[in-house]
């Protein structure tokens, strides 16, 4: 079973964001792994660790930092590690997506985990792009992923607590909402002893995709209004709030 | 693995006659013999074979520790009881009885096996982490946190010294400085980045600065001790901080380490010799009563209440620092200090040490109350209005504890706070 997980490399959202230009400044941002790709990452380790197989973990090198991230990955469970040299910081999801796709091709895959979505633009489309660029079937916001008999089982999450069993003929490609398993931990000894000994290999960006987006302007969300707190006994405040949506109309 | 042990049957008798004497009685009661030791070593081998953990077999289960142990007030709990549950079934590489001890060692003070559990725990634990067993979620956590950002709160590098700007004084980064400087401050994550643990970083940069320190801090160079997750087990991440510490604080010319929590004392002081790294460092209490007669004068305004102190493990049991906080606290004036029954060498702990200060809410599952709790109502009893704290861990637990416990009139203060107040403002 040759398993492969494609991750993203993105800004850290723990900072305040720097804006430079019409973009994040991407200077002064540390990058992080998409925290969707750790539940991808496990999901993947999980699978192999049922079925008997190989993990290759794939990523773009946008700033020349992703061996950390690769190497964790490694101590988690992964057996290879293959990074793309695109050395843009500003890489766009989709032609992330096409890089992706040209490099994990030539893996022929049984299985291809994505974190469903990153923080940095939401738009969740590194999974279904490489779905339809290597001509496989794509179900995004899974919670756990089982096979056997060549057939994956995946169960998906939709809104209001409701969910869907499908049993999908591989290959194919698995946008990850959540681990069936939290993320494991990486004891940091493991992971200081894979960087010494582990080899990375290096792959250059092939293929070109538009972002189908450009960006116009980025900026700081404006704080347009604030909120109020209401004091006083539980009947007073109740009595506040009855009053306040009536005065809008709402009551 | 669990020996099943069969009570002992009693012999009793209506009468009972032996060699034709008649000897019925009340107290004509035996019973037969059992078995009372029969066990498989087997579990308490299986932590004694792990290095730096040999000593779990010296127990001879006289139980003077589970009398000391502040987990065993909360829970049932101690180093006798562990090699108790060890006999009888535990496999402590995998029991949630793994994480709830906080390396207080108030146990060790007591052991005349020197069982030590300070050495004990995170080895076991370490050997739990690499190979894979459990580890509550709330510290892994805090592990990768230290990992990533090099502070377990897992905020951002470049902030750590966000909090000067709010300090009130000007606070040298000895980088900007460029010249050799009596006291290089190891300010520490808490104060860096934790809103209480501000104030106390903000209120010691103005008592070095009255006192004309010629001071400086690392700034954004500065990066968690990791002491506190050695003790939960990560060696591996402690080795790596320490590299970095080390070399960075080998950059610079100083005389004297200062330091604003125990745990960092512990480990520049007793653990970083081991990894080549042997220069003066003291905990902020300690260099402050040095300079006690300087001080004085400047404690202007009365502080008048009764103030209860807590020990830090790390600073009193495991530095022997009992003296120069409570000398700090006599020197305010309008201070009544009153002690709680267990302190000094027997003082309760926190729960926040050994990786503690991350597990509240696993352990929360495993005991009656947090021990942070226990010590709050403690504090309470003694109708002392402020609980002083010379740990930045210490300010939030207590701060938390003291509302939990429905003693919120009783303020939460790091010494540091108590001096800067007397020098500022009447409280």
């Amino acid at each position: 079973m040759d398993i492969v997980v494609a991750i993203k490399h993105i800004p850290s959202i723990a900072d305040d964001l720097p804006v430079k230009g019409n973009n994040v400044d991407f200077d002064s941002v540390d990058f992080v792994l998409n925290e969707f790709d750790e539940q991808s990452i496990e999901q993947a380790v999980l699978v192999k660790e049922a079925v008997d197989g190989t993990v290759t973990v794939i990523g773009v090198d946008l700033i020349g930092e992703l061996d950390n991230i690769l190497h964790l990955a490694l101590a988690k469970g992964a057996d290879k590690a293959i990074k793309i040299t695109a050395d843009d910081p500003a890489a766009s999801s989709h032609q992330q997506a096409k890089w992706l796709s040209d490099a994990i091709k030539s893996l022929s895959p049984d299985i291809v985990f994505a974190g469903v979505q990153a923080s940095n633009d939401l738009d969740g489309q590194i999974g279904p792009m490489i779905a339809a660029y290597l001509d496989m079937p794509y179900i995004g916001g899974v919670s756990s992923v089982e096979i056997s008999d060549h057939t994956a089982t995946i169960n998906k999450e939709f809104s209001g607590g409701f969910g869907a069993k499908y049993a999908v003929s591989l290959p194919m490609v698995v946008g990850v909402q959540a681990a069936s398993k939290p993320p494991r931990y990486a004891p940091i000894s493991k992971v200081r002893q894979i960087a010494q000994t582990a080899t990375i290999e290096k792959i250059a960006p092939s293929g070109d995709a538009s972002a189908g987006l450009a960006f116009k302007k980025m900026a700081a969300p404006v704080a347009t209004g604030h909120a109020e707190m209401l004091t006083g006994s539980s009947k007073e405040v109740a009595a506040k709030i009855v009053e306040l949506l009536k005065s809008k109309g709402l009551a | 693995m669990a020996v099943k042990y069969e009570k002992a049957k009693a012999i009793e008798k209506e009468h009972a006659v032996v060699d034709g004497v008649d000897i019925s009685g009340h107290w004509n009661r035996m019973f037969e013999q059992r078995t009372i030791f029969e066990y498989t070593p087997e579990l308490i081998e299986k932590v004694a074979s792990i290095p730096n953990a040999e000593s779990f077999a010296n127990c001879y289960q006289c139980a003077k520790c589970v009398a000391v142990c502040p987990v065993d007030v909360v829970g049932n709990y101690g180093p006798r009881k562990l090699y108790r549950y060890a006999q009888t079934g535990l496999d402590l590489t995998e029991a949630p009885e793994l994480w709830l001890c906080t390396t207080c060692a108030n146990c060790l003070r007591v052991c005349p096996k020197e069982v030590n559990m300070v050495k004990i725990m995170p080895a076991t634990r370490e050997k739990a982490i690499l190979d894979g067993k459990f580890v509550p979620p709330e510290l892994q956590q805090a592990f990768e946190n230290t990992a990533k950002s090099g502070n377990p709160l897992g905020q951002p590098q470049r902030k750590r010294d966000a909090w000067i700007q709010n300090a009130g004084v000007s606070v040298p980064i000895i980088k900007d400085l460029g010249r050799p400087v009596d006291v290089l401050w190891y300010v520490g994550s808490y104060p860096s980045y934790h809103p209480r643990g501000n104030d106390a970083a903000s209120a010691a940069a103005r008592i070095f600065t009255a006192l004309g320190i010629d001071f400086a801090i690392l700034g954004k160079e500065e990066k968690d001790d990791a002491d506190s997750q050695r003790l939960a087990g990560e060696r591996g991440l402690f080795e790596m901080m320490t590299e970095y510490n080390i070399e960075t604080f080998n950059k610079y010319e100083w005389k004297e380490l200062v330091v604003t929590g125990p745990h960092e004392l512990n480990a520049f002081k007793n653990v970083y010799p081991k990894y080549g790294f042997e220069r003066p460092v003291v905990h902020y209490t300690t260099f402050l009563a040095r300079h006690l007669e300087q001080l004085k004068p400047l404690l202007k305004h009365p502080v008048n209440k009764k103030i209860t102190y807590h020990d830090p493990c790390y600073l009193g049991r495991h530095n022997g620092e009992y003296e120069a906080p409570r000398k700090l606290l006599q020197a305010i004036p309008g201070v009544e200090l009153v002690e709680m029954a267990r302190n000094r060498e027997n003082g309760y702990c926190c729960g926040g040490g050994g990786g503690g200060m991350w597990t509240d809410s696993f352990t929360q599952k495993h005991t009656k109350m947090r021990l942070s709790e226990k010590r709050a109502m403690e504090a309470a009893s003694t109708g002392a209005d402020i609980l002083a704290v010379a740990c930045p861990f210490e300010v939030s637990r207590f701060e938390d504890a003291v509302k939990s416990t429905g003693n919120e009139h009783v303020g939460v203060l790091d010494i540091l706070e108590l001096l800067d107040r007397s020098m500022r403002e009447d409280l």
